[in-house]
């Protein structure tokens, strides 16, 4: 059983903070699709589509016979661990920091046998399933879990390097104003976040849900303009310093595309929010947060955005939001190379339209506030890089990597 | 479809191996491997008595030679092959350029074959020339705890004492005899000698590896000619007949993990090709990189059945003058690993023991030598396998 990771007492200015050293990031062109399967959660291995074997590492042809058509599928994640062993010394500044380190060899179920990092509860030799997560280096790496659910199964330290998990991590949400903020902190604080901190724009004007928000212990409000440079700064100032992970749930809705939709405001008024917003939540938390990933128990782990899935392709009907998106996404994808040099996970949290007051003309199925909330705790504690939240943002997303071009026609129409 | 059966081997008739050289190694050296490879044909050349231009062969094994391979080494020592190999095999390289080299020989594309391998070691050389190791290592075996050889021979070991009932101690006997081995080599990086104790009681480095199942990296090289039988004579050189080899790349890839070398696929036509059997030999040296690799040949080379490593090894004492002499110089585990030279360090050794002329304890009545030689941890196992027996040619 792994003993469970306790709250870490203050931190000792005195003492310096461990430098975010990354394990090995070099890959080749092939395995990096190991990464992209790993990213939304999945464990893919290559199957050849000539004789239908299974292989790892990953190839350019077929061991079995030699065909070069060869394809990435969800794989069987059983396996039978053979071997084990714990690294006690490296020449590798990142494992080296982390030591002891346990390693397995286990034969898959489908056939190959596979170098994994090895869950401290599994008994060798035994039963182990398998996951794919993404490393501290972005790039996924294959584990041992015990095949059953073992207690504090998530404190292991080498699962634990692979998620950001909140326990006993201080958060800080941006919009606690809306009902997706607000549920966020809810979900947040029931996974043992130490303290989540709450940006509250005009905090002057009363809101909807605000004795419920404050009346949490663990949950301190702020003053907080997205849309203000100065004052995204002075809140980085106030607790930039101990934010283990962000979370950004602004988004700014207004329907119309551009040409039914003629306002020049409202399009400036959203891309603020929703784009520059980001830019300046990034400019103001990411250089402090890429200098803490190895900081301990509550380093900090992840930037994290809700955002439409309107991002991936338009829809005409809220046209300059998907705008907003599509420009968000990109400096998404921007600030996850930047933050990589210190092991901090930028994550994408896409959701389909959420029901509210803006959204009352679209159709069913809306994703409720509550489903959101569940979907960034999930992406958390499972590491998983880009997750969709609700039956249209998995749908649009199934379409997108069919074929992109399709899926614009069909939004569209 | 056609079943094709192998070609039978021809028999090795015309092969002298001689001039075995070892430039002594050191932990750590700023020279690069370009210095110490020619310092080891400069040996060479010396010692047989021949100027580098009657070098028309020449093959190189070197892991830290980059950007350069064996055709800028031609330029840059000012000679001249007509026939040249670069064998990237690390500790198969010996084996494999010795057959490479006999047959060139024998078929007359060669008449002076040197044969070397060495490398460098800089401070943090190590480090780097394993993130660039191979590409499976590169994706699926460095960013998983970073144990290097040292993690995935961990792996082996415990699979395999989990199999067989090997225990630590086993293990011990190898290490603690090849150090005595060492003692009487002067070469040897390690001087001082090893008790049971030492080893049982040293540090962990990846359970169940410990401090002395591993090789301790050093810069150094290692050299030997091949050539015909009558050069050798010509040139009054001690030297051994070439009896026979085998080599063996990615053998029973169905195995989950490592439990035999490619040796037990070939181990009959290597005797049968030398007309000898297991007792016919008088000494071997194995490629030790780990104690357990060397219980491995002990089983695929025909000393005794899979899984009787460890009773074979309780029941032989592998010092030069032990029932069974085994890297008789101290191995790589005692004498130090010189990169590709780890590949050699056996094979020159063997010679020297065989011609009578060794610089370590001399076996008494050495005549045949078995050598072996594994190499290249690609991903979760080693994939090159190769060995040779050797005979010492009366003078």
């Amino acid at each position: 059983m792994t003993d469970p990771i306790v709250r870490p007492p203050k931190k000792d200015p005195q003492k310096v903070t461990r430098p975010p050293e990354l394990p090995p990031l070099q890959r080749s062109r092939a395995a990096l699709a190991m990464s992209a399967a790993a990213s939304r959660g999945a464990f893919e291995l290559q199957c050849c589509k000539a004789c239908g074997a299974w292989m790892y590492p990953a190839r350019d042809a077929c061991p079995e016979c030699l065909s070069v058509d060869l394809a990435w599928k969800p794989a069987p994640d059983g396996g039978e661990v053979i071997a084990e062993t714990t690294i006690r010394t490296t020449v590798d500044l990142y494992f080296r920091q982390r030591t002891p380190w346990r390693v397995a060899m286990v034969k898959l179920d489908c056939g190959p046998s596979v170098v994994c990092h090895l869950h401290g509860d599994v008994e060798v030799p035994g039963r182990v399933r398998m996951t794919a997560q993404l490393d501290k280096g972005g790039n996924a790496v294959i584990m041992a879990l015990p095949a059953k659910r073992t207690p504090n199964m998530a404190d292991d330290p080498e699962l634990r390097e692979l998620t950001a998990s909140p326990k006993h991590r201080r958060v800080l949400v941006t919009d606690g104003r809306s009902a997706v903020g607000q549920a966020v902190v809810e979900a947040l604080v029931n996974a043992g976040a130490a303290l989540v901190f709450v940006g509250i724009a005009e905090p002057w004007k009363p809101y909807p849900g605000e004795d419920r928000l404050k009346a949490h212990e663990n949950v301190q409000t702020f003053a907080f303009d997205l849309t203000d440079t100065t004052s995204v700064q002075d809140l980085a100032g106030e607790i930039g310093g101990k934010t283990d992970i962000l979370i950004n749930t602004a988004d700014h809705v207004r329907p119309g595309g551009i040409l039914s939709a003629p306002g020049m405001i409202t399009a400036k008024d959203s891309f603020d929010v929703n784009v520059f917003g980001l830019q300046r939540l990034a400019q103001a938390f990411g250089p402090g947060m890429v200098g803490r990933g190895a900081d301990g128990t509550n380093s900090a782990a992840a930037f994290l955005d809700v955002l439409p899935v309107y991002a991936l392709a338009n829809t005409p009907d809220f046209g300059i939001h998907s705008a907003t998106a599509a420009a968000r996404l990109s400096m998404l994808q921007c600030l996850r190379s930047e933050m990589r040099a210190g092991g901090v996970r930028v994550m994408s949290v896409f959701t389909g339209p959420i029901e509210d007051d803006w959204r009352q003309p679209v159709p069913p199925p809306k994703v409720a506030p509550g489903q959101i909330a569940k979907a960034v705790i999930a992406a958390l504690e499972g590491g998983i890089e880009d997750s969709f939240v609700g039956d249209v943002a998995k749908d649009v997303a199934t379409r997108f990597r069919q074929d992109a071009k399709v899926l614009e026609r069909e939004l569209g129409a | 479809m056609t079943r094709i059966r192998p070609n039978p081997r021809r028999p090795y008739e015309n092969v002298a191996v001689a001039v075995p050289v070892s430039i002594p190694y050191v932990r750590y050296s700023v020279e690069s491997a370009h210095w110490w490879i020619a310092r080891a044909l400069s040996e060479l050349t010396k010692r047989a008595g021949i100027r580098p231009a009657d070098i028309d062969g020449l093959s190189v094994s070197s892991f830290t030679l980059s950007p350069d391979t064996a055709v800028g080494l031609t330029q840059h020592l000012g000679l001249s092959p007509r026939w040249l190999d670069n064998i990237p095999m690390g500790g198969a390289s010996g084996v494999v350029a010795l057959r490479r080299a006999a047959r060139a020989v024998e078929a007359g594309d060669a008449t002076i074959v040197a044969c070397v391998g060495g490398d460098a070691n800089q401070v943090d050389s190590f480090r780097k020339l394993l993130s660039s190791f191979s590409r499976f290592a590169q994706d699926a075996s460095y960013p998983y705890g970073y144990g290097g050889p040292n993690g995935s021979f961990a792996l082996l070991t415990d699979h395999y004492m989990r199999s067989f009932g090997a225990r630590r101690e086993d293990f011990g006997r190898i290490c603690v005899d090849q150090r005595t081995n060492a003692l009487g080599y002067p070469h040897a990086i390690m001087k001082k000698p090893l008790t049971m104790e030492d080893y049982l009681g040293a540090r962990a480095i990846a359970d169940p590896i410990h401090l002395f199942d591993c090789v301790m990296p050093c810069a150094g090289s290692e050299a030997f000619l091949v050539t015909t039988l009558d050069i050798a004579k010509d040139l009054g050189l001690p030297h051994a007949r070439l009896a026979s080899t085998i080599e063996r790349h990615n053998a029973f890839v169905d195995d989950p993990i490592q439990m035999r070398g490619g040796w037990a696929v070939d181990v009959d036509e290597l005797y049968a090709m030398a007309g000898m059997k297991p007792d016919d030999i008088d000494l071997v040296e194995t490629y030790d990189d780990y104690p357990v690799i060397v219980m491995m040949q002990f089983e695929d080379l025909g000393f005794c059945k899979k899984g009787e490593g460890p009773d074979f090894v309780r029941s032989h004492s592998f010092t030069n003058d032990g029932n069974f002499p085994q890297n008789t110089s101290g191995g790589q585990l005692s004498a130090g690993q010189a990169g590709a030279g780890g590949g050699y360090l056996g094979l020159v050794e063997a010679l020297r023991q065989v011609t009578h002329t060794a610089l370590s304890k001399q076996v008494p009545d050495a005549r045949t030598a078995l050598v072996s030689g594994f190499g290249m941890i690609n991903y979760d196992r080693g994939l090159c396998s190769g060995a040779a027996i050797l005979e010492g040619v009366a003078p």
